[in-house]
């Protein structure tokens, strides 16, 4: 997709991201919107994937483990036909498919079970090695939470990204700087990221992670051989919806009635 | 029954046949290949080992991971750093999606010995048994562990498997392994013994003890604690009365809750539970620490004696 294609994907994802929260009356629509166009560009222009064969061996891989931004998940799943936008009416129901925090046994196109955090980043090492182990060129990629790299077991992935010299494996962190209970630097301070991400080893790109052409150049850059990457994606939680932008109070909430209504207006067209 | 072999020593070798036949076998440790025994994988196929370092959830969700490829992991370490540091790993990145990943933990039990009770898991099986899906087998002996390597890398989905550290006998008397059937060792009408891991030989020495004061026990190695093999618990149950159950675990959760569970508001028999009773493991060496938590043949034949 070019980049007007893209961001009519994206926009229709805010859509959707506000109707199933709002539907649901509960979910995560702050971290779903700030990780839009970084999910979107993996997927739409970067995953060698396929809708009607969800699960053949080759494709590529993909773990959320920022497993909370699941409404964001499902949005580009559905965008790419991989589920019905039909389901969104059941998201957080009994019975559905589309479980609060991604269910890998439910959903076509969802690799791995997550939500509960600092988990998703070791799976995601452990696809890499596994691609790597069986010959096969698949890449995976995965999206973090920033508030999530305070679990210790981020950097335990991290170190074996790098340990392993996993140059399949692209790491991208949402880095809204806002968590549940303030912002990251009040609640754990992150400290020098970029300077912590270097010194991990990976290939590191940081980028607004909101600039379609700039997540682009991030995820196509040549692989540099033997280094994972990692993309530091600074965005805007609640992206789109002018009274959730930059708000921690929107991480878990949904909104009303009269807010779905403006929030949808706000992003039209 | 003159040999004697640890259970982790038994996988350690399984596992390299094992490899030999299968080359979707992955063995993960955390920097105790040396102690889980895998190094002999590890020295066979170097490239398809992973040591992960000290990072024990890291190691079960790479394990995670590397199954969705088709792989089959056999995650090694401590079962005090497996089942106990890296349990939520293994219940939502492991057992919630259903993976098929073998989770197998040595030094389970006091006869970690000398280390002391920071290192001896008296709660592995109980963490596990409750995890939804969870098949969860405890070998009583070397050849039986090793069985159970291939039996669990057969089946489809998430395994505990608890090995020890201390070398025991190896019984003379071969038999099947299946996942789920229970293996009848000893035929006796006052009492049925179900045990598991060492314990089975503790209570097969107990019964000898036992028969040469004229009591004659059943004594039943309850190799898969689950899924239980209700049948054969029912079966024993009722044909002598009363049930003991013999753990190196503690007696609550593990394979004396899981004989309760079925007895309950099914059999009407005596019952006791035989283990580690709410305490902490210490240092010592094995077979001291074995008699101070009462685990040793003698000590449990005085305990079923007074059941009769």
């Amino acid at each position: 997709m070019n980049t007007a294609e893209l961001s009519c994907v994206c926009k229709q994802m805010r859509r959707d991201i506000i109707t199933m929260v709002s539907n649901a009356g509960s979910g995560h629509p702050g971290g779903s919107l700030s990780m839009v166009e970084l999910i979107a560009s993996v997927f739409c222009n970067h995953m060698r994937i396929d809708p009607k064969d969800p699960k053949n061996p080759d494709r590529d891989r993909f773990v959320l483990s920022k497993g909370h931004a699941a409404p964001g998940y499902y949005a580009v799943l559905a965008a790419l036909g991989f589920i019905s936008r039909d389901e969104y009416t059941n998201f957080r129901q009994l019975h559905s498919i589309l479980q609060g925090h991604p269910d890998c046994k439910k959903v076509p196109g969802v690799d791995a079970s997550t939500g509960s955090l600092g988990q998703g980043c070791s799976i995601a090492v452990g696809m890499a090695l596994g691609a790597k182990q069986l010959g096969k060129d698949s890449r995976v990629y995965t999206i973090l939470g920033d508030g999530e790299c305070q679990e210790g077991q981020i950097w335990e992935a991290f170190m074996a990204a790098n340990h392993f010299k996993l140059d399949n494996l692209t790491v991208i962190i949402d880095n809204n700087g806002l968590q549940i209970d303030g912002s990251n630097d009040e609640v754990m301070s992150l400290g020098d990221l970029p300077a912590k991400l270097a010194a991990f080893g990976f290939d590191l790109h940081e980028i607004d992670g909101h600039d379609l052409d700039a997540i682009e150049a991030a995820l196509s850059a040549p692989v540099v051989a033997g280094k994972p990457r990692c993309i530091l994606a600074h965005t805007v939680k609640g992206k789109g919806v002018s009274y959730m932008e930059n708000q921690a109070g929107w991480h878990g909430k949904a909104p009303n009635a009269e807010q779905r209504d403006q929030a949808l207006k706000e992003l039209e067209g | 029954m003159s040999e004697k072999i640890a259970t982790r020593e038994a996988y350690g070798k399984a596992l390299v046949e094992l490899g030999k036949k299968n080359d979707k076998v992955v063995v993960l440790d955390a920097d105790l290949a040396g102690a889980t025994m895998t190094k002999y994988f590890k020295a066979e196929f170097p490239d398809r080992f992973y040591d992960c370092g000290i990072a024990e959830a890291n190691m079960v969700n790479i394990s995670a991971g590397l199954s969705t490829m088709g792989l089959i992991p056999f995650c090694s370490t401590f079962a005090m750093f497996g089942a106990g540091r890296a349990y939520e790993q293994i219940r939502n990145s492991v057992a919630y999606p259903k993976f098929n990943v073998k989770i197998c933990c040595s030094h389970a039990g006091v006869s970690v010995g000398e280390d002391g009770g920071s290192h001896q898991s008296v709660e592995d099986i109980a963490l596990m048994r409750l995890v939804p899906g969870m098949t969860v087998v405890v070998p009583a002996d070397a050849k039986e562990a090793e069985k159970a390597v291939y039996a669990v890398a057969e089946m489809q989905g998430p395994v505990y498997m608890r090995t020890a550290r201390l070398a025991t006998p190896v019984f003379e008397e071969d038999y099947p392994f299946e996942i789920g059937k229970a293996n009848v060792l000893r035929e006796g009408k006052d009492a049925a013994v179900f045990a598991c891991g060492l314990m089975v030989n503790e209570a097969l020495e107990a019964a000898k003890l036992l028969a040469a004061e004229g009591i004659e026990i059943s004594v039943i190695n309850m190799h898969t604690i689950k899924p239980l093999d209700a049948e054969c618990v029912l079966k024993y149950a009722k044909a002598c009365g009363n049930v003991i159950t013999v753990e190196e675990h503690s007696v609550i959760g593990g394979l004396g809750d899981a004989v309760a569970d079925v007895l309950m508001g099914n059999v009407c028999c005596k019952f006791k539970k035989i283990g580690i009773y709410d305490q902490f493991g210490q240092s010592g060496k094995a077979a001291d620490v074995l008699h101070e938590y009462g685990l040793t043949a003698d000590q449990i034949a005085v305990k079923i004696k007074e059941t009769l």
